[in-house]
């Protein structure tokens, strides 16, 4: 089943460790969003394989907006 | 041959150094330390180190009345009033109200955050400094630094430097300062609570608000007008979305140029004579005591809150009701991921932490009300 990854704040992505095809596993740092001037890791929700990213560096993001899916 | 000589020498300034003087260059250069080398809120802490050197050099006449250039920056700039409501206009620009807005009752935590400041207030009083000076201590609490210049300038002048650099330098503190506070004064447990989603914010209600909170705090408190005015404007040029360049304008190069304004005639009152007093340990020590009680109580009011709701707060958040933004948010933020790495509480505390600023506006203008001539 696909898990969604999203935005738990809003803010600016600065940096994105991963890409489609990786394996991840739960609790894993996969991306940065800046907010208030503060870098803060997002981490995958559980293990599996990431299918797509939708964001890219440089995205501002809303609370709840889809960054990823894990297949 | 000699004569002339020592007539020269007494036109320079060396002969008039003081032990005090050098004292007040090793706090000058404290700071700016501190600023360069511990970037501790080095936009204000440098100007301020570089004017207390300025105001340590004999013979300059930099803060002679009428007359000198430091003391024109802080007659015209700050005794007028007019820097520290133009600071707020800078922050009314950058300041998103969205998270108060989703949820309403985080505004009590930066009410609640305000004790601190009323609590110190008696206790100078009592420790011997009069009503207008026990004010000024007092709002040291809210870590509000254009605040407390504010009311400084206008209650007690002669303490304006020494609070001005106390504010700050908590501010500065605010990640060494409360974290043990909050660790002390809540449970794992409950730091590991996750708060509920907020509602969305419509565009309108972020709209309206700095329209209805102007006419509703004016109304309230008028002596907060300056300050309160000039924050609200700010923030209606950046939800009206119209006017950005005006916003940016606001926000950045404004807010540069009177920072420049504000830092260094602030040093420039901080000559050995007035600040070398033993009043001035007692602002240090008072003013760490109003911002330590202010974090405290914020936290208890949210666990208070919690016996009364369902719908849990993280009591961690009412350590953001101090007006230091967003440092205190942050620090809010990071002690929460300690006890859960993926409890995001940054923009939760937000809330409180911008109920925080209008919370020591409104402290000040109540003393402004109560104690202004």
């Amino acid at each position: 089943m696909a898990t969604k990854i999203l935005a738990p704040l809003a803010g600016k992505i600065v940096r994105i460790d991963i890409e489609a095809g990786a394996s991840l596993f739960e609790d894993q740092e996969i991306l940065f969003i800046e907010a208030m001037k503060m870098e803060t890791p997002i981490y995958a929700p559980c293990d599996g394989v990431l299918d797509k990213v939708l964001k890219k560096v440089g995205d501002d993001v809303e609370e709840d907006d889809l960054i990823a899916i894990m297949a | 041959m000699i004569t002339p000589l020592s007539a020269l020498i007494k036109t320079t300034g060396f002969i008039y150094l003081t032990p005090g003087m050098i004292f007040m260059w090793v706090i000058g250069l404290v700071l700016i330390y501190l600023a360069i080398k511990k970037e501790y809120e080095p936009l204000l802490l440098l100007p301020i180190g570089f004017g207390i050197l300025l105001a340590n050099l004999p013979l300059s006449g930099l803060m002679t009345p009428e007359h000198g250039l430091l003391w024109k920056f802080y007659e015209y700039g700050i005794h007028w009033e007019i820097i520290p409501p133009l600071i707020f206009l800078g922050i009314g620009a950058f300041t998103d109200f969205g998270p108060l807005l989703a949820n309403p009752r985080l505004i009590f935590l930066g009410a609640g955050a305000q004790a601190g400041v009323y609590l110190t207030f008696f206790v100078a009083h009592a420790m011997g400094f009069n009503i207008m000076e026990a004010a000024t201590i007092g709002i040291i609490g809210g870590a509000d630094g254009p605040t407390t210049i504010f009311l400084a300038s206008k209650l007690a002048p002669q303490l304006l430097g020494a609070c001005a650099v106390a504010a700050y330098s908590y501010m500065a503190m605010v990640p060494i300062i409360q974290p043990p506070i909050m660790r002390l004064l809540t449970t794992e447990a409950e730091r590991k609570i996750r708060m509920k989603k907020g509602r969305k914010v419509t565009r309108r209600e972020k709209l309206l608000f700095p329209i209805i909170s102007t006419f509703l705090i004016i109304l309230l408190v008028p002596a907060s007008a300056p300050l309160i005015a000039m924050l609200m404007l700010g923030n209606l040029f950046r939800e009206a979305k119209v006017v950005e360049r005006l916003k940016n304008a606001a926000q950045n190069e404004l807010m540069n140029i009177v920072t420049i304004f504000l830092g260094l005639p602030i040093g420039a009152t901080m000559n050995a004579e007035v600040f070398l007093q033993p009043k001035v340990l007692f602002i240090f020590g008072l003013g760490l005591c109003a911002f330590m009680v202010s974090t405290a109580t914020g936290i208890l009011l949210a666990k208070t809150m919690n016996l009364f709701s369902s719908n849990k707060i993280n009591p961690l958040l009412g350590a953001a009701g101090v007006s230091a933004v967003p440092m205190a948010a942050r620090v809010v933020h990071k002690v929460g991921t300690q006890a859960d790495k993926k409890n995001y509480l940054l923009m939760y505390a937000m809330g409180p932490n911008v109920a925080g600023v209008i919370g020591t506006v409104i402290a000040a203008g109540i003393f402004v009300t109560l104690l202004g001539s």
